[in-house]
């Protein structure tokens, strides 16, 4: 009857389904960790190129989450990853001092470049210092784009206003664009807007919408953007895979690992610098 | 333009990364409608038929999650599944499983809602042949979810057609994670991310068409078993 | 076998939300009848039809079979339009049988008998859906009767049938009442009251005006409402 044919055709869907979900399961068994990372180093394009050296060398595969810092470092406040890779030193010096990680060690740097519209209607071109650049800005009302979603890149953008001597609470305006978006959605909305930002260079290279935005300030030692990794402390996080967590954190500051890192180039371009310390 | 040129680009070359991630969104949002058809079903059939105090409650506020923003279930699936949560120890936050389920969630109540229009419907002409031959309440419910089949066919893809496009919530309990948990839309918004917008137009125009010829199959093969079995 | 005759209905009054549709009906129908209930629309034939049945409750009175208010198994409905499960024309015979909770291989040999007595063997694999009007209300047939009920009762079963399909329901309705069933049929259609009628239930405006004997009614109507209606329906 009609029935009991249905009955079958119900039975071997379910099969399917039950199978697919076990398929994917069974590809997510493997040896695994769960790296909370930065937009800034999975979309410069450096995950890409860095991890599968790492998994042919070792039986490990790496899961990158890639989020803005301060929402990687709750990732891993939630235990959610093994591993946190992140550029906000004074927000993983926190995380630390909450028992959170077990030790930070640095990785590579590379740094922020202020980008702006070729037509720099703030006139901020032709010089180095980024706080004269900020202040520019600041009294021309330009139209500047904030991540605003607590990323290394906006830590290191507030930061810097307050060197500038520049209350953002009072001198915000419609000329300040609040984006709370990652660094490519950042980007793309400056680009629409010629709007001025702050952005790492890692990204700003692998970036292809730039429309007329270009780097108008660069090279200034305070735009040094420092890379850090920890192992998320075990002792908080019973599921943290410490030894393979630890073994991609020591493959990353050894000399193998370091030269991995300046050898990741874009149109010949070094995007990061490798300067982790041998010793703790 | 351009967008068409790289789609048909990656399309021909049979780019192996391309069809995984392709593979991955059929496979776990079909799943997610799959799974949540075998609870949406029964309950919204049973809506449709049971009377029980609080039913125009519960259809309202069925109704009202049809348009539960994806973001939100995520949200919540990841507060579910994190280790630290409630069901973190099965440590799947972050795998197609997560994917899986928070997609289902998302389709429930869409599934359910139209599940209930569907076979109310239907119940409205069935109503007094049933009551006559004595069926129950399960039993009437059994008969017009198996009479309505073709309809709820449509439902199911609608679920998938839902689950297929939403990208908020397989973001956030899938991580993105490249190769593992990366599908049709997080792609797409990774590469937009990139400012590669030709890419992810392209990207995008692979995932229409093949939705829409999903849809094509679907709906030819439904207007056939109607043609053929009334 | 036990009974279920008389049925007998007391003071039953239908009267949903201030509106009355049926009031004060007192009748028993005993085994073996043939009953045609008549009236003009809105009379309350259906309404009469399916509280005896049970669809509906009567807001007042009581309905009894053999002294019993528990409504008994055996008796069927077949209604104006007849619902087509989305199954074959079997498989709908069957479905019936099935919340009669006729074990499986009963259930078979029954709706093959069904089917095969209402001339539709031929077309039993076939979707009910598809069949024509005339085919769909012998299978509804069918499946009311591989149920055996003691009676039977029928909601204008040929309103929306042509003559040749009404002809072949009419030897069907006959059959069944000559298998031991009795029969309790509504319809519009005098010349098939004439036919099929031993008793009349004339109702006007959800009252019992008449109940005579079929030969009685349609020569000597003791009502005036009855005589009307004669007059208007005689085509």
């Amino acid at each position: 009857m009609t029935h009991s044919y249905g009955m079958k055709h119900l039975r071997c869907i379910l099969f399917t389904v039950l199978s697919c979900t076990l398929i994917s399961t069974a590809q997510a068994a493997d040896s695994f960790i769960t790296v909370a990372s930065t937009t800034s180093t999975e979309q410069s394009g450096l995950f890409g190129y860095l991890l599968p050296i790492f998994e042919k060398q070792n039986a490990i595969k790496v899961h990158v989450v890639a989020l803005g810092t301060g929402q990687a470092l709750d990732v891993a406040r939630r235990g959610d990853a093994d591993v946190v890779f992140v550029h906000d030193p004074a927000a993983e010096q926190k995380f630390l001092a909450e028992g959170q990680g077990v030790v930070r060690q640095e990785v590579m740097y590379n740094d922020f470049v202020l980008i702006g519209p070729k037509a720099d209607p703030a006139h901020i071109g032709g010089s180095k210092d980024i706080l004269v650049a900020l202040r520019k800005i600041e009294a021309a009302h330009a139209p500047f784009v904030s991540r605003g979603d607590k990323s290394g890149t906006h830590a290191a953008e507030l930061r810097l206003w307050v060197e500038a001597g520049i209350d953002l609470d009072k001198a915000k305006g419609p000329w300040y664009r609040d984006t709370g978006s990652g660094m490519g959605p950042s980007l793309n909305t400056a680009a629409a807007m010629n709007a001025y930002l702050l952005s790492d260079r890692g990204t700003w290279l692998n970036f292809k919408n730039r429309q007329n935005l270009a780097i108008l300030i660069q090279g200034d030692n305070r735009l040094f953007n420092q890379y850090g990794v920890m192992l998320v402390n075990p002792a908080k996080h019973p599921d943290v895979k410490r030894e393979a967590g630890q073994t991609f954190i020591d493959w990353l500051v050894s000399d193998f690992g370091q030269r991995v890192i300046s050898d990741y180039k874009i149109g010949g371009e070094q995007l990061f610098f490798p300067n982790a310390k041998r010793s703790p | 333009m351009e967008a068409l040129s790289v789609a048909f680009g990656l399309v021909t070359a049979g780019d192996v990364k391309l069809l995984s991630i392709v593979g991955l969104s059929l496979s776990v949002s079909l799943s997610a409608a799959l799974i949540a058809a075998l609870f949406a079903l029964p309950t919204g059939a049973l809506i449709a038929v049971g009377r029980f105090p609080g039913r125009q409650t519960l259809t309202i506020i069925v109704n009202g999650f049809m348009g539960l923003p994806a973001v939100v279930v995520g949200l919540l699936v990841y507060l579910l599944l994190s280790r630290a949560g409630p069901l973190g120890s099965f440590g799947i936050l972050f795998t197609p499983t997560a994917m899986v389920i928070a997609q289902a969630v998302l389709v429930v109540p869409l599934l359910t809602a139209l599940t209930r229009q569907i076979v109310e419907d239907t119940w409205r002409q069935y109503k007094e042949q049933l009551d006559s031959l004595g069926a129950s309440t399960i039993q009437a419910t059994a008969t017009l979810l198996w009479d309505t089949r073709h309809s709820l066919f449509t439902v199911l893809l609608a679920g998938f057609g839902r689950a297929v496009s939403e990208v908020g919530a397989v973001m956030i309990v899938g991580g993105n994670i490249d190769g593992v948990t990366r599908v049709m839309t997080t792609a797409i918004a990774l590469e937009t991310s990139k400012g590669d917008l030709p890419l992810a137009l392209a990207l995008g125009l692979i995932l229409i068409v093949l939705v829409l010829t999903i849809n094509a199959l679907a709906f030819a093969t439904r207007e056939w078993a109607q043609h053929r079995f009334g | 076998m036990e009974t279920i005759f008389p049925l007998s209905l007391s003071g039953v009054s239908f009267v949903p939300d201030g509106t009355p549709v049926l009031q004060d009906v007192t009748l028993a129908i005993r085994q073996n009848s043939r009953i045609v209930i008549l009236g003009a629309n809105g009379a309350g034939k259906s309404v009469l039809i399916r509280l005896m049945h049970g669809l509906i409750v009567p807001t007042a009175g009581s309905i009894r079979w053999a002294g019993s208010e528990v409504r008994p198994r055996a008796q069927a409905l077949v209604f104006q339009r007849p619902v087509m499960l989305r199954r074959s024309a079997l498989a709908n015979v069957a479905y019936g049988l099935k919340l009669a909770d006729i074990p499986r291989p009963e259930r078979r040999r029954r709706a093959d008998a069904a089917l095969a007595r209402v001339g539709l063997t031929h077309l039993a694999a076939r979707p009910a859906r598809v069949l024509s009007g005339g085919e769909q209300q012998r299978v509804a047939l069918a499946r009311a009767w591989a149920l055996e009920p003691r009676i039977l009762f029928l909601d204008e079963p040929t309103a929306s049938l042509d003559p040749n399909a009404t002809a072949a329901v009419e030897r069907i309705i006959t059959d069944i009442h000559t298998s031991g069933t009795s029969i309790v049929m509504s319809t519009h259609n005098l010349g098939q009251a004439r036919r099929l009628a031993d008793e009349i239930i004339f109702l006007h405006r959800g009252r019992v005006v008449e109940r005579t004997s079929a030969s009685l009614f349609f020569s000597q109507p003791q009502s005036a409402e009855a005589e009307d209606f004669l007059k208007g329906e005689l085509p």
